[in-house]
């Protein structure tokens, strides 16, 4: 079971915020806080705005209502703010997103070259050194469509890593993996968790859920629904909502 | 049952060999065994004298029209005027000038051709940025100790060359900055590109080639004189940047949204997004249509003959005008066709190819 | 950039539109919304610039040059002849006529041209895909020499080499009444007598009796099953009508034959050589590009749907008609009307060998005679602009419609 490494540090704070596709209300007054080295899981069916929200904390969805604090930088109209934000936030695609016309390494320093004014020896130090963390520094010459899904996707958390990020926010990073490179991919991310990276993972996989998070969140409807300690959450789901949810994915 | 080994037969005699390739690919049915023969027959009856017309009956050797009374083709007129063909009114004397500058371009386009050579971005930029600048002293001179040979001189292919490969050196990062400003979230930059796009795409190459000899002399003050060459460039390039736009436009549409995605949530900014990642991996997407608008305005480029400048074509019909090798027009228009033919043929086969290498892909799509 | 709620996409790189940023304003040049705005003023207040200098600069030549600006120059008596024109059009006649006379001679090239392309591209593009090998090569081969030789070398191929080169008018190639020499193809005009009414009438009547019958095979099909022969009927009826209507009404028309006089004919209706060499290079070019494209729109139809088809029992015909030629269509069409608007646009080239078309009457002689450049050529953009935008509207309701039937 978790053991909590939360610190009292505010990491990510959403404050009512609001959302909207043309007419359509994505995300309806949404509030969460998540300090220093907290891992959230988030699940809920889909079109029910998980994805919606950890993309606006990064700002590649804008929002219209609501307030979003990261490390105490504020989202707002300036870009600097947002470029600073990006910094320190890391991201993980559900369909890996690495760039195919570079190999795995020169996709791991592009960002720290490029964004932190790294000297390329260094940035590329790093880079192997994180690479041997998800075990595939063999591979970094290659180039990503030589790789397999899931080292794509350990490529992927190496390449967020490299910019030495504050949080990390994971789409669903293992919904487009075949079943046996999951555990390569979650394992990687336990891995991350114990270290202490404060985490916020939309994800479908029960067993890390219940393994790292300190929080579990229920969405539907754009709204939370439940949230609660794993433990609470998987044995004593208080909504109806989350006990269909849970009943239908805990199935098979 | 017991079991043996089957041996193994060839086909039935009708499916393999001469009959049975005839039979599966001309006569199979009668409808096809018609049309074979109503196109076999219409072939003999046309190529056949063509091809005695061309090679069989015709005359290569002499130097005037006296030479040609075997009935066929003339080709001494051709080769009589081979060298107006090539180099327009190019002082003789400084042919080697036009030689080296395309020496220089076959061989670069050459090295980025071949699959396997190295260093292939850095010749692409040296031949994009460095070779223009050289190729216009060696063509122009006026310096180095290079005569000046003015541009109503310069002619033939050579002139033609020039304008094509002008327009598409020129168009290249226009069309990028047109495409780049119409996927703008700016409304006025947008609106800009979108209605200069769509004017040049609207009216024939001709009118822009009219405007920029008629109309471009009058926007600018009195005594800034352009030289022709230079306006129908001018006309050329806004016209080609059009088109380009498109083409990278698509290439720009075609890389999947989740690359412009990672590259913000890197925190890249929108050049460095679009320098570092989104170009690199459109160009390649591009290359097949850059060079089919690279065909459409290679042969375009005859037009100029309009506006009064000797290209290939212009210069065969002024050959044809000679009243000393009148009656000779279908051989120089034969051989005009045939230069244009092996350019614009084998620059399709290329595209041809690369979309086909592009299609069945290298799987490096994230 | 409006600040509605609504209008808010899904733009990965779009600006903040928050109202009240919970700490700090942010500075002027980091607000990206500030930062756009700013940049589209600077751009417009340039082209504005640029636009100026133009103008002023264009106003003093004209000037200094003597040149009157505006369009009353359309009013003013042209005093040139035109060597073919639709309507009636003399010296006397206006630059304005000029105009008319010069657009209505590019339609009918581009119409005719059209027809005749698309005809002829049809045909190489099913013969492309031939399973005779000497059909599908001979397509090949016409496709690849064709599209691969400028337009511009294909007209004058046709009108210097070919056309000119015919016999004068006194040793013209007479077939049926008709004449072909260096001036162009000669034939009778048929000149309608009493009574040909009837025919017209027979016509427009059969026309209206196919509609019916289409209407009444459609739902008998739909409520008995039976089919009828639909395309043979109509085809027999809008042929057989007016000719038995013709017989019997005495056949009223007569012919109004051409006559050699002097030096040239009389009579019948000529068709001048550089509009023939125009429209036999403008047809066999664009052939040949649209023969790639229903090569392309067949082979977009995957070999899945004419393997379920014959699955289902369907003839090769039924297969072709119901199954294939509907989707390969939708395929075709856009790029069909894109080679449309080429053909047209390429007619232009026309004033190479003096066909008066809109740029070689209007463009050309109106434009030297009266110097106004910037009117003429104005004018003559914006009917190929006009072309166009019509092709593209087109185009956008068709795949539009497409798009819902796809739903």
């Amino acid at each position: 079971m978790s053991h909590s490494q939360a610190t009292d540090k505010m990491m990510v704070e959403l404050r009512d915020l609001n959302k909207w596709y043309g007419e359509f209300h994505v995300l309806k007054n949404i509030n969460l806080e998540v300090k220093q080295g907290e891992k959230i899981v988030i699940c809920g069916p889909s079109g029910s705005g998980k994805s919606t929200m950890i993309r606006c904390i990064n700002h590649l969805e804008e929002h219209q209502k609501g307030d979003i604090i990261v490390n105490g930088i504020p989202l707002n109209e300036d870009i600097k703010n947002i470029e600073a934000i990006r910094k320190e936030v890391g991201m993980v695609f559900q369909h890996f997103n690495l760039f195919p016309h570079l190999t795995v390494l020169e996709n791991c320093v592009l960002a720290p070259i490029w964004v932190k004014k790294m000297p390329r020896k260094q940035a590329e130090a790093e880079a192997m050194e994180l690479l041997e963390r998800v075990k595939i520094p063999d591979q970094a010459l290659k180039y990503p469509g030589q790789l397999s899904g899931g080292q794509q996707q350990r490529v992927a958390i190496a390449r967020s890593l490299c910019m030495n990020p504050d949080v990390m926010l994971f789409d669903e990073p293992t919904s487009a993996l075949d079943p046996e490179m999951i555990k390569e991919v979650l394992d990687v991310m336990i891995e991350l968790a114990t270290e202490g990276m404060t985490m916020l993972c939309v994800t479908h996989e029960m067993g890390f859920a219940k393994t790292v998070a300190d929080r579990v969140i229920f969405m539907d409807g754009g709204q939370i629904v439940e949230e609660n300690e794993p433990h609470e959450f998987f044995n004593n789901p208080q909504h109806e909502r989350t006990q269909l949810f849970l009943s239908q994915i805990l199935q098979h | 049952m017991k079991y043996e080994l089957q041996p193994t037969l060839p086909p039935p005699a009708n499916m393999i060999g001469v009959i049975g390739w005839l039979r599966k690919n001309l006569f199979n049915g009668p409808v096809n065994s018609i049309a074979t023969i109503v196109v076999g027959y219409f072939l003999i009856s046309f190529l056949v004298p063509t091809i005695q017309w061309i090679f069989i009956d015709s005359d290569w050797v002499g130097d005037s029209r006296d030479a040609c009374t075997s009935g066929g083709a003339c080709w001494v007129f051709i080769a009589n005027r081979l060298d107006q063909f090539l180099y327009g009114f190019y002082p003789e004397a400084e042919h080697w000038r036009v030689q080296i500058a395309f020496i220089i371009l076959i061989g670069s386009i050459i090295w980025l051709v071949l699959p396997k050579t190295p260093k292939k971005g850095l010749v692409a930029t040296l031949l994009l940025v460095v070779y223009p600048v050289v190729a216009f002293f060696l063509l122009y001179g006026n310096a180095f100790g290079l005569t000046r040979v003015e541009t109503h001189l310069w002619g033939g292919l050579s002139l033609t060359l020039v304008l094509a490969v002008v327009g598409i050196v020129a168009s290249l990062p226009l069309g990028i900055l047109l495409a780049l400003g119409r996927q703008s979230d700016m409304p006025i930059v947008k609106s800009v590109c979108v209605i200069f796009i769509e004017i040049w795409r609207g009216v024939p190459l001709i009118t822009v080639l009219f405007m920029a000899s008629v109309m471009l002399p009058l926007f600018f003050p009195e005594g800034m004189s352009f030289d022709k060459l230079l306006r129908a460039l001018i006309g050329i390039t806004l016209f080609q940047s059009a088109y380009m736009a498109e083409v990278i436009r698509g290439g720009l549409q075609a890389i999947p949204k989740g690359q412009y995605e990672a590259a913000d949530a890197l925190g890249l900014g929108y050049w460095q997004k679009m320098i570092l990642i989104i170009m690199p991996q459109a160009l390649k997407l591009m290359i097949p249509g850059i060079v089919n608008t690279f065909i459409a305005l290679f042969k375009d480029t005859s037009l100029v003959l309009i506006i009064g400048l000797f290209d290939v074509l212009a210069i065969g019909q002024a050959a044809n005008q000679d009243p000393e090798w009148i009656g000779y027009s279908t051989e120089s228009y034969l051989f005009v066709a045939l230069l244009f033919w092996m350019f614009c043929f084998s620059m399709s086969r290329y595209s041809q190819h690369l979309e086909k290498a592009l299609n069945t892909g290298h799987g490096n799509r994230a | 950039m409006s600040s509605d709620i609504s209008n808010s996409g899904h733009k990965p790189d779009g600006s903040a539109k928050q109202k009240a940023p919970p700490v700090s304003q942010p500075k002027f040049w980091n607000d990206p919304k500030k930062r756009s705005l700013l940049f589209q003023v600077l751009l417009l207040s340039i082209l504005g610039f640029v636009f100026y200098t133009i103008i002023d600069n264009t106003l003093t030549n004209l000037e200094q040059r003597g040149i009157t600006t505006g369009f009353d120059f359309l009013s003013r008596e042209a005093g040139f002849g035109i060597a073919m024109s639709l309507i009636d059009y003399t010296e006397a006649s206006s630059y304005g006529m000029t105009f008319i006379v010069g657009l209505l001679n590019t339609i009918l090239i581009a119409v005719l041209g059209i027809i005749a392309a698309t005809i002829l591209g049809f045909i190489l593009g099913v013969a492309r895909l031939s399973d005779n090998w000497l059909v599908a090569k001979f397509s090949a081969l016409y496709i690849e020499v064709f599209r691969n030789i400028p337009l511009l070398l294909q007209i004058f191929f046709w009108y210097y080499a070919v056309l000119r080169t015919l016999p004068q008018p006194r040793q013209s190639i007479e077939f049926f009444g008709s004449f072909i020499n260096n001036r162009g193809f000669i034939f009778p005009a048929p000149v309608p007598e009493a009574g040909f009414g009837w025919v017209t009438f027979g016509f427009f009547a059969a026309i209206v009796a196919s509609w019916l019958i289409a209407r009444w095979a459609r739902k008998r099909q739909e409520l008995t099953g039976q089919q009828f022969p639909v395309a043979l009927t109509t085809i027999g009826l809008i042929i057989g009508v007016p000719l038995v209507l013709f017989l019997f009404s005495g056949m009223p028309l007569g012919l109004d034959h051409p006559e050699l006089k002097g030096f040239n004919f009389k009579g019948g209706i000529t068709v001048i050589p550089e509009l023939i060499a125009l429209w036999l290079a403008l047809s066999i070019y664009t052939a040949a590009f649209i023969a790639e494209t229903v090569r392309a729109g067949i082979l977009a139809v995957s070999h899945g749907q004419t393997e379920a088809a014959t699955a289902l029992g369907m003839s090769k015909a039924k297969t072709l008609r119901l199954i294939v030629i509907p989707q390969a269509l939708r395929v075709v069409i856009p790029p069909l009307t894109s080679q449309y608007l080429n053909l047209t646009k390429n007619s232009s080239l026309a004033t190479a060998i003096g066909y008066p078309d809109l740029v070689n009457v209007f463009a050309g002689t109106t434009l030297n005679q009266t110097g106004q450049a910037i009117e003429v050529i104005s004018m003559t953009m914006a009917v190929y602009l006009a072309l166009s935008l019509m092709t593209s509207f087109f185009m956008n309701w068709y795949n539009a419609r497409i798009q819902l039937s796809e739903r």
